[in-house]
């Protein structure tokens, strides 16, 4: 049961071989016992989750059921759920309850799937190991000593441990692709524009995008006929044409093109990794696709790139944070101005401090064509690079993360040796691409390793086809930690 | 580029937050680490390269002027930390 995927779930649920409400306790069961552990749920609440679940098990005896009818899903908490405590992982939000739903939150009630409760995260989605969250850190279920990564890390930890089919995500360096590779899980996200960002509380929003994770790249694909579309409440959702995902996954990747970046495999990698994910390539090649060489050079440019924007951004957004209208605030003031500033110093745990104050600074007079343009500018120089790789292959590929999941507490002092790991992810967020990781294997220490296919705008389709290609002639997908 | 104490407390105080002298003295070791990875930047030649501030090149769309919000201050104001009238207390500001 619990290894099932999403297709063969929603076959027992139409077949009547198991109920909405009991597949929904069999995953609560699961959360009970081993959540005080892997901490990668911030919020459980049985009554909405099995109210939901009947409500389902009514559609499907009505005939009305769709492919995730029934389906219990773990929201990252980052996602608004009316009625549910949002926190986005920070004490700013911690007793905050969502008056509304985020889009991506309606789109699954409309589905009929089960919201099963929110997952732990980084403190408003900054950074890659989970250990920033007020609620604790999260525990790889691979190996409870390594961190699950993040920002999705209790998404990703959430689906290893098999305490939810499918989780939902947001990437705005890495954050569900990272995680997913450390957690040896599949996540995709997609292009920029493709869900929408209504009621996903935000971070850097030119770079902020949800996303599906799951076990395979099939499952993505249902996740994502849900999420994706037009919403008239975020500026910045593309008014597409509706797409089927899972229509090309059985194609063949005969003679796909795979463009292979000489920047992906320099120093800094991994020699287990490396192995890895090269063998990864090599089942391509037997399937039939043939190997590009190309070059993202600036791929080095977008760390600094990155830092300057994303927070630039963050400290904009953030600024909503002023124990006013929402959120916390703090004891005792002496004024107006005293009141934000402990509010805020009290509220903001110290990740989320430093690049509001990183983001107020590049923003402010003097610096900031030295800092916010230059980035900008930078940003510009990374996305022709994969522009003109595009020109050459169908999908590029590389390691998601330079190395496995590190230790609870190894880089938790140093930000800089912390950002340094997001060095696979962060250019595919500047440029706006969609971006993946599906397991591909492990190193000598048991920890997971990912491999990341990064498409052209739009090709979503296409990726999950090559993704779900190797997932039909391997099973790195299908283990499950021994817990 | 170096910072000093009194540029992480300008910043601080330009952020609203509050911090005292030990504190800073921690984030100035630790934002200087930032900056200096920040500052490789500088040295790319980015001459007529128009910034990119966006993933997709379009425009904002614009929408009929009419109202489509309905009244929910209630329930909005439900999480404020203090709300007298239907108006969001604050510390007096002006004397």
């Amino acid at each position: 049961m619990l290894n099932k995927n999403l297709k063969e779930l929603s076959g027992m649920l139409a077949g009547r071989e198991i109920s909405s409400v009991e597949l929904t306790q069999e995953f609560l069961g699961r959360i009970e016992a081993l959540n005080p552990e892997i901490n990668a749920f911030i919020t459980v609440d049985k009554d909405i989750s099995l109210k939901q679940a009947q409500e389902a098990d009514r559609r499907i005896a009505q005939g009305n059921a769709g492919p995730m009818t029934g389906i219990p899903v773990a929201q990252k908490d980052i996602f608004c759920a009316k009625g549910w405590r949002t926190t986005c992982g920070s004490k700013m939000l911690s007793n905050f309850v969502s008056p509304y739903d985020a889009h991506v939150i309606e789109r699954f009630d409309q589905a009929g799937a089960v919201n099963i409760g929110k997952t732990n995260m980084d403190e408003f989605a900054m950074g890659s190991s989970n250990e920033t969250s007020f609620f604790g850190a999260v525990k790889n279920p691979w190996d409870r000593r390594a961190v699950p990564g993040g920002s999705s890390g209790g998404s990703a930890a959430a689906i290893a441990a098999r305490m939810a089919p499918v989780a939902t995500g947001t990437d705005t360096g890495g954050s569900i692709r990272q995680p997913a590779a450390l957690c040896g899980i599949s996540g995709i996200k997609p292009t920029y524009g493709v869900v929408s960002r209504y009621g996903m509380i935000a971070f850097a929003s030119s770079l902020d995008q949800g996303g599906p994770m799951g076990k395979s790249a099939q499952d993505l694909s249902i996740m994502l006929n849900v999420m994706a579309g037009f919403d008239s409440r975020d500026s910045t959702s593309l008014d597409r044409p509706v797409e089927d995902y899972s229509r090309s996954l059985d194609e063949s990747v005969a003679g796909l093109r795979i463009g292979i970046p000489k920047q992906y495999f320099g120093e800094g990698l991994d020699p287990e990794v490396e192995k890895v994910v090269q063998d990864a390539i090599s089942q391509y090649e037997k399937l039939g696709a043939k190997i590009v060489e190309v070059s993202l050079p600036n791929t080095r440019l977008s760390i600094p790139a990155y830092y300057v924007i994303a927070p630039a951004e963050a400290s904009s957004n953030l600024s909503r944070y002023d124990g006013v209208r929402y959120g916390f605030r703090a004891q005792e003031y002496a004024d107006l101005v005293d009141m934000y500033e402990k509010s805020r110093a009290q509220g903001f745990g110290a990740e989320v401090k430093r690049r509001i104050m990183v983001g107020t600074y590049v923003l402010s007079h003097g610096y900031y064509d030295a800092y916010y343009i230059q980035a900008q500018k930078i940003r510009r120089l990374i996305a022709r690079d994969f522009t003109e790789s595009f020109a050459k292959c169908d999908v590029i590929m590389g390691p998601t993360s330079p190395s496995t999941a590190f230790d609870l507490g190894e880089k938790g002092d140093d930000p800089v040796q912390m950002y340094l790991s997001d060095i696979y992810t962060i250019a595919v967020n500047l440029a706006g691409l969609p971006g993946m990781s599906i397991p591909a294997g492990f190193a000598s220490n048991g920890r997971p390793v990912g491999l990341q296919i990064v498409g052209n705008y739009f090709s979503e389709a296409k990726m999950l086809n090559v993704a779900h290609q190797y997932q039909k002639n391997t099973d790195w997908h299908l283990r499950m930690p021994s817990i | 580029m170096s910072l000093s104490l009194n540029d992480v407390k300008r910043i601080a105080s330009l952020s609203r937050i509050a911090i005292d002298d030990a504190e800073a003295q921690v984030v100035l070791s630790k934002l200087s680490g930032i900056f200096g990875l920040i500052e490789e930047m500088q040295a790319v030649d980015t001459a007529g390269i128009e910034p990119m501030s966006h993933a997709q090149e379009v425009s904002l769309r614009l929408r009929d002027d009419v109202v489509t919000e309905e009244d929910r201050h209630e329930e909005f104001q439900k999480g404020a930390p203090q709300v007298e009238a239907g108006l969001y207390l604050v510390p007096k500001v002006i004397e």
